[in-house]
């Protein structure tokens, strides 16, 4: 008898002892990977980081909008570990490793720079690995690749620039000429390129007077400003982000830049926050999807954005929201898949089989998984233009372009589908 | 003082931020928005001075009699320093502060709107430049200078305070960093890394006007500006590589600069 309450008590330890580990397998680490430091923190990763934060808490608790109501994913507790994106790509390469291998992160969310998505794709590969982009914008990830654990459920860049050129045409039926101030690297090069190209197939014989090229984050541009000043073109497009964005707008507004073109800026929304009143009258503004001020009034706009202003003191912008969206759409791809192996925890293979081709709601309207072999998100997107009222900026002659329109159809590279006139399949 | 100070890069910022942050609370408390000018100055002056004391007396004085290239390692190393420094102090987010930069409009020059500030600074550029020949060249105090950075051993010897000397520069060349970055303040988005952008602008600058010599940085600095703007305008695809190009040229005909200083022989 001494003996079996001896092995009674035995096994009630080991079992108390195991039990943190039990449950600490049950719980779901997700990797999360964002600018936390650099001059792309501010605008981009630290508001991404903030979303990941609300809405990972908010899950675990419960607390998400039908379907989003289950805790965490499927009842697993969510936990994080985080890594600053910023530094080197082949820094990003090791610290991919390093949450894969080290860390054992069951996904990765994450990543804003175009060229670390593209470093870490045929990694995430390589180490099969669920992640999933939540913000870069080219266009090249799924067409020169295919992936099987590669996702992004983010638009690309080729709907901001050729959403922008339509709204453009819209605005300007005469338009003759353009002008562009784009940062020299990829996304610069990329998104003037792209809207150049949707331009020139909108309107044959259009000029372009001037492509201005400036270095990153240079902060001046007064001599660019005289150049666009001098070039009097009838629309000037700007993919300047961050400090460089700002500084265009303090420095070209009181030189009457804004007023003698229109003047479009794809990233304008997450000035629209800081800057306010001191952006000019007329300027068109972007938000890289249907995000911020273009938000549709659902519920989980609602919840998001309600929820995130409340904790932060501060309106998400458009990257807070697509964090948000691409960890909901994981949350359902991987319930998706858990009730498809019978309540059991999903297999990285599981969830990216559930997440292929899915169709679902967020905070930013409805995210389809159309392109890309049915990895790479299409939306909706949204311009509209400055108005001052009662000192409050205001956004008036809002477009909204459907997904089909500012997209290109499964298996067409962006560029083709452009030179092809927009040719639906 | 034969350094080449790369934390100029950092007190740029520090003014910068020193200047925004302190600026725009003035403004919200709605004081005076002429005054503004006066605290940009007086916020860039009060917040460096510190650092380049600090720094001075307690990184470089010790390291004086290392080899030059010794000495521009450290003001590196406290190049990265100051910047994470920059960032716990004010943070990652951007600071504005728009108003000294609009409220004095703007002229017309052949059409073209350009805010009437810019020419200020101009003038403010040409204000410190001359002010900072007359003292090395025309007060005891710029003389006795000159000397201690020629042979501070014989300096010594003669009674001069050496030590005072490379506070007394040190530091005012500090506050010229800051106050340069409290003047681009209301021009730009104060963020972190605005130092490293100014200070490799700054290297070609000197470089091409020679190392240590006021006009040479005065022509180095036009001929950069120049050279960029009319490949703004002619030719932007180059504007990035013009300036280096035009550094490249003037180092293969004048390896020491365009106004390079004859190097006095210690005998």
């Amino acid at each position: 008898m001494r003996f079996m309450n001896r092995l009674g008590i035995a096994f009630t330890a080991a079992m108390a002892a195991a039990l943190p580990q039990v449950a600490a397998a049950q719980n779901v680490k997700i990797g999360i990977v964002a600018f936390i430091s650099g001059p792309a923190a501010a605008p981009f990763g630290v508001p991404a980081k903030n979303a990941a934060d609300f809405v990972i808490d908010e899950l675990n608790a419960g607390r998400g909008p039908a379907p989003y109501d289950k805790k965490g994913f499927g009842g697993a507790t969510l936990e994080t570990v985080v890594v600053d994106e910023a530094g080197s790509t082949t820094t990003q390469v090791t610290e991919f490793r390093n949450l894969v291998q080290r860390h054992n992160v069951d996904l990765v969310i994450g990543y804003i720079s175009s060229g670390n998505c593209l470093a870490i794709a045929p990694v995430a590969e390589e180490l099969k690995k669920f992640t999933n982009f939540f913000d870069c914008g080219t266009p090249r990830i799924f067409e020169d690749a295919a992936y099987k654990y590669v996702f992004r459920t983010s638009p690309t860049a080729t709907m901001d620039s050729v959403g922008a050129a339509l709204y453009v045409k819209d605005a300007k039926p005469n338009i003759k000429s353009i002008a562009g101030l784009n940062q020299n690297y990829a996304w610069g090069q990329d998104s003037w390129g792209d809207f150049e190209l949707a331009m020139k197939v909108l309107v044959p014989n259009l000029e372009v007077k001037t492509s201005q090229m400036p270095k990153l984050f240079a902060g001046q541009y007064n001599a660019e400003i005289s150049a666009l000043l001098g070039a009097k073109a009838d629309v000037i497009h700007s993919s300047f982000w961050n400090g460089d964005l700002e500084a265009l707008i303090l420095q070209g507004g009181p030189r009457g830049l804004m007023k003698s073109s229109m003047t479009i800026l794809t990233t304008g929304e997450t000035a629209m926050h800081k800057l306010g009143p001191q952006i000019p009258d007329g300027t068109v503004l972007g938000a890289r999807g249907p995000f911020g001020p273009y938000a549709p009034n659902n519920a989980y706009n609602k919840w998001f954005s309600a929820g995130f202003e409340k904790r932060f003191s501060a309106p998400p912008n458009y990257a807070s929201y697509q964090m948000a969206q691409a960890i909901l759409g994981v949350k359902l791809a991987w319930e998706k898949a858990q009730a498809a192996a019978g309540g059991k925890r999903p297999t990285n293979e599981q969830v990216g089989t559930a997440l292929e081709n899915m169709t679902f709601e967020g905070p930013g309207g409805t995210v389809r998984m159309a392109i890309g072999k049915g990895h790479q998100a299409v939306m909706e997107t949204v311009y509209g233009t400055t108005r001052l009222v009662n000192g409050k900026l205001t956004l008036v002659n809002v477009k909204r372009y459907p997904a089909e329109k500012v997209n290109p159809p499964e298996g067409v590279k962006s560029a083709d589908w452009i030179k092809s006139g927009f040719k639906p399949n | 003082m034969k350094i080449v100070n790369v934390t100029h890069g950092s007190f740029y910022a520090i003014g910068a931020y020193a200047a925004a942050s302190l600026t725009a609370a003035w403004l919200a408390r709605g004081y005076p928005p002429m005054l503004s000018y006066a605290v940009l100055v007086v916020a860039a002056i009060v917040v460096a001075a510190p650092f380049a004391i600090f720094i001075e007396r307690a990184i470089l004085r010790p390291l004086y009699a290392r080899d030059e290239v010794v000495i521009l390692l450290v003001t590196y190393a406290l190049f990265l320093i100051l910047e994470d420094v920059v960032k716990l102090i004010w943070g990652v987010n951007p600071y504005f502060i728009a108003e000294p930069y609009a409220l004095l409009g703007s002229f017309q020059v052949a059409g073209m709107a350009y805010p009437t500030y810019n020419l200020i600074l101009v003038a403010v550029a040409l204000f410190f430049g001359g002010g900072l020949a007359w003292l090395l060249h025309s007060t005891r105090a710029g003389k006795l200078l000159l000397a201690v950075i020629h042979d501070p051993e014989v300096s010594r010897a003669m009674g001069v305070n050496v030590g005072r000397y490379y506070l007394a520069t040190f530091t005012l060349g500090s506050l010229l960093a800051a106050l340069a970055g409290a003047f681009t303040a209301p021009t730009v988005s104060v963020v972190p890394g605005l130092g490293v952008e100014v200070i490799v602008l700054s290297f070609a600058v000197v470089v091409i006007g020679g190392l240590g010599s006021l006009p040479g940085a005065a022509v180095g600095a036009v001929m950069v500006g120049l050279v960029r703007s009319a490949s703004v305008h002619y030719m932007p695809q180059v504007e990035l590589f013009v300036i280096y190009f035009v550094m490249a040229v003037v180092l293969a005909l004048r390896p020491r600069g365009l106004f390079s200083l004859a190097e006095p022989r210690k005998i």
